[in-house]
């Protein structure tokens, strides 16, 4: 490299200056590596390893008597008809509504709110910034306890439909799914007596019906909690996102004749790509993991309607003992993740063609937005 | 060449790191001690002044107190010393003791996770060590027997019983020859405090209450061995419907319908007339509701005769423990009748000696209702591995009064088969 004769003529330095700024990198860092690596990345191996056996909990997992069943655990998820199988299939279920609802409910609230509090002519940005995102850092656990009076059936949110007139539901103690409901409210199936075609069989151990149940009520009030109270992170992102669009171009699309709507589909939207990425990754992996409010709130009451795979997991292992399971389930949930985010990049990838939003030719609005936009970004 | 020496540099770094990510997880593989499996081994026994570990879950500061009391005078004896701590989460610090391989030497072991603990060989069988072990009630003694042996001491027990709540039952013109003795009478007696505008009787929405009414028809979830899976009985039929129809005609309500957390705390804020609870209700209505005046009475009899359920815990000690001889000393001083008339006077549990029956009974008439429920009582399933069955069972109660009762113990039959294999 030309660099280096250069250095290796300073002679009296023991190492070039790229291997000392090297060197010090490495030791800033290696304190948080030594800790991720001994408290994270050891017990992953651990616990991977523990999925693959049967222990029983006495003992050390390592030594020599501790059974070694391979995928025997795996299999049991997703092949095996019994218990297991039926209440991880029945978690996967209840993630995949509450992830379907939660993200996009969250993201258009985020991103709303940072429109809103963007806005030029709204006074008072600070409060209402700190008001959005007060949620965020307030304990999940006090706000899950919280939630837990305000939904009780002598509580506000029943008080408060009863003055118009609604016999509101048992929140916490109703299993019935929402879809189930809209369902029967449509008239197109009875709830009470489902026809035997949707009742019998059905993948994975579980009839049609029952995959077709949606949240429970009681899952929606989980649902509505983590929306309230993630939605101010994100908005926080997201106007920072927004603070970033140059003013130069959103005049320039003004001047060119764009309407309100027509500018936030065609300039700011795409200039968002990138932090709505962010958010959709980031949405996807916490809604995947949720744990803390079914801990505190419900414990996967009532019937199993509010059981994800890492509360599953967790009273598997811990409350059932086994152990074994209990990984298997906390590992099959990250391969989840791993693979829902990879198709997400790949989906928003396709769209862009690279990490550089760009700018299609749609309307004549955007001729002199596009030029303006390239020496706005040079 | 620059491109080329700067990717050979950090394909070479790259295989670096991961020789020493390897090396690292290996190594660490081999870290920590007690590899070999002792487990055929007895625990080496220490002799001389011991040491014992104690692990209680404790109801609170009242038992935490008189049990750490009667360790010292123990201790002090026998010239020994007993540590007792009282644990936040009774079965995750068990679980993480045991995996870690020096778990306390004595403790709370629960009636419904003995079979798991015994099966796994957690446990020191010492009950024929205790002295006059035919002393304990014999229900007592069958929950904490695995395999036909004697595991471990109980400690106390509870039952469930009929709670009543004065106030509502005069309310509704209801005399004390209205209590009700079978389910007739208890459905009839429902049917006027329903008349009267108060909800009759509240009932925890789980196998823990409802399964009483399983008991006094005859049935349970599995045989008196615990070998066989009987969930699917007509008897348990025949006592899941009988629920099912208190529950649909709104004679009985669930207490998180009617805003509480169990059944206790509903009757306790006075929401309805009669709940189904065992002895720990005494100490919860004097601290939260003392103001309730309440009698208690044996539960209704169903078609099989009188049934309730028992719960209990014995004193378990491990089977790593070096001071095996010295903790079946301790447990013997803390199962002694007296001592357990001292324990029943400071935090209201029961004596698990059938000699100490009488000083309690005189000493608190009014519990001889949940006292003679032991005679007919029957204990949590003696069965390992069937905790996540049993919560299924729990799920399925919770919607008992929109599923069919036949569905639900089918489901129950199953899953008991498969996990008692």
């Amino acid at each position: 490299m030309a660099g280096t004769t250069v250095h290796a003529r300073r002679g009296r330095f023991r190492g070039s200056t790229a291997m000392r700024d090297n060197l010090a990198g490495w030791l800033f860092v290696a304190p948080v590596v030594i800790i991720l690596g001994l408290f994270m990345l050891l017990p992953i191996l651990m616990a991977l390893w523990v999925s693959l056996t049967d222990w029983n909990g006495q003992g050390s997992p390592f030594r020599s008597g501790v059974p070694f069943v391979g995928t025997g655990n795996y299999t049991r998820l997703f092949t095996e008809d019994g218990l297991a199988r039926q209440d991880f299939m029945t978690s996967i279920r209840n993630n995949i509504y509450y992830v379907a609802i939660v993200v996009p409910a969250q993201t258009v609230l985020a991103l709303g709110l940072a429109v809103i509090v963007n806005s030029r002519m709204l006074k008072g940005k600070t409060f209402f910034r700190a008001a959005f995102f007060f949620p965020s850092v307030t304990s999940s656990v006090a706000i899950s306890v919280v939630f837990l009076f305000i939904f009780a059936n002598s509580g506000a949110v029943t008080s408060l439909l009863g003055v118009f007139g609604i016999d509101g539901p048992d929140w916490f103690s109703d299993s019935r799914g929402i879809l189930h409901l809209l369902l029967g409210a449509v008239g197109l199936v009875d709830p009470s007596a489902p026809p035997s075609a949707l009742t019998s069989g059905g993948p994975f151990g579980l009839s049609w019906w029952e995959w077709l149940s949606g949240p429970s009520v009681a899952m929606t009030t989980i649902i509505m909690l983590v929306v309230w109270t993630t939605s101010g992170t994100f908005m926080l992102m997201f106007l920072a996102a927004l603070q970033d669009i140059p003013v130069t171009l959103e005049e320039a699309s003004m001047l060119d004749g764009a309407g309100r709507w027509q500018r936030f589909r065609y300039v700011t939207l795409p200039m968002l790509k990138p932090t709505l990425f962010l958010v959709l990754t980031l949405g996807l992996i916490s809604t995947w993991q949720v744990f803390d409010q079914i801990y505190v709130m419900s414990q996967g009451n009532p019937s199993k309607t509010t059981l994800t795979p890492a509360f599953l997991s967790y009273q598997t292992a811990f409350r059932s003992f086994e152990y074994g399971s209990g990984t298997a389930i906390s590992f099959v949930l990250f391969m989840i993740i791993v693979v829902m985010t990879l198709i997400q990049r790949w989906i928003m990838r396709e769209r862009n063609g690279g990490s550089r939003p760009r700018r299609h030719a749609h309307a004549p609005a955007h001729a002199s937005a596009r030029a303006s936009a390239r020496t706005g970004r040079s | 060449m620059k491109r080329r020496s700067v990717s050979r540099n950090s394909n070479i770094r790259t295989a670096a790191l991961g020789a020493a990510v390897c090396a690292v997880v290996l190594s660490s593989a081999a870290c920590g001690s007690g590899f070999d499996d002792k487990g055929a081994q007895q625990a080496p026994q220490s002799s001389g002044p011991a040491q014992l570990q104690i692990l209680i879950g404790s109801s609170g500061d009242a038992e935490t107190a008189a049990v750490k009391d009667a360790a010292a005078k123990w201790a002090s004896a026998n010239g020994a010393t007993a540590t007792v701590t009282p644990a936040q989460d009774l079965a995750q610090q068990l679980g993480q003791a045991f995996a870690g391989s020096s778990p306390p030497d004595v403790f709370y072991v629960d009636a419904s996770r003995f079979a798991d603990y015994a099966s796994v060989g957690a446990l020191e069988p010492y009950g024929d060590k205790i002295s006059n072990p035919d002393d304990f009630y014999p229900s007592l003694r069958t929950a904490f027997t695995h395999d036909g042996t004697f595991y471990c001491a109980p400690k106390d027990f509870s039952t469930l019983a009929l709670v009543i709540n004065q106030d509502l039952w005069a309310k509704a013109k209801l005399t004390d020859a209205d209590v009700p003795t079978t389910w007739d009478q208890l459905t009839a007696v429902s049917k006027k405090l329903k008349a009267a505008d108060v909800t009759p009787i509240t009932i925890g929405d789980t196998r823990d209450r409802v399964g009483a009414f399983m008991v006094e028809a005859g049935g349970w979830i599995t045989s008196p061995d615990g070998k066989q899976a009987t969930a699917d009985s007509p008897e348990n039929l025949a006592a899941l419907d009988y629920v099912q129809s208190l529950l649909k005609d709104k004679l009985a309500q669930y207490p998180k319908a009617l805003d509480s957390g169990w059944g206790g705390e509903a009757f306790g804020k006075g929401k309805a007339a009669m709940t189904i609870e065992g002895n720990w209700i005494k100490g919860a209505l004097q601290a939260d509701f003392p103001d309730v005046k309440y009698t208690v009475h044996e539960l209704p009899a169903g078609p099989k005769g009188k049934g309730t359920l028992s719960f209990t815990n014995c004193w378990g000690i491990s089977s790593k423990s070096k001071y095996k001889q010295q903790a079946i000393s301790f447990v013997e001083a803390m199962t002694k009748a007296d001592q357990q008339m001292a324990f029943a006077q400071a935090f209201g549990v029961m004596p698990s000696r059938q000699s100490a029956k009488d000083a309690y009974v005189k000493e608190f008439p009014n519990d001889a209702p949940f006292v003679n429920g032991v005679d007919y009582a029957q204990g949590p399933v003696n069965a390992p591995k069937m905790d996540s069955v049993l919560a299924d069972f729990d799920s399925g109660i919770q919607q008992l009064s929109s599923t069919a009762p036949k569905t639900l113990l089918e489901r129950v039959q199953k899953n008991t088969q498969a996990a008692l294999g």
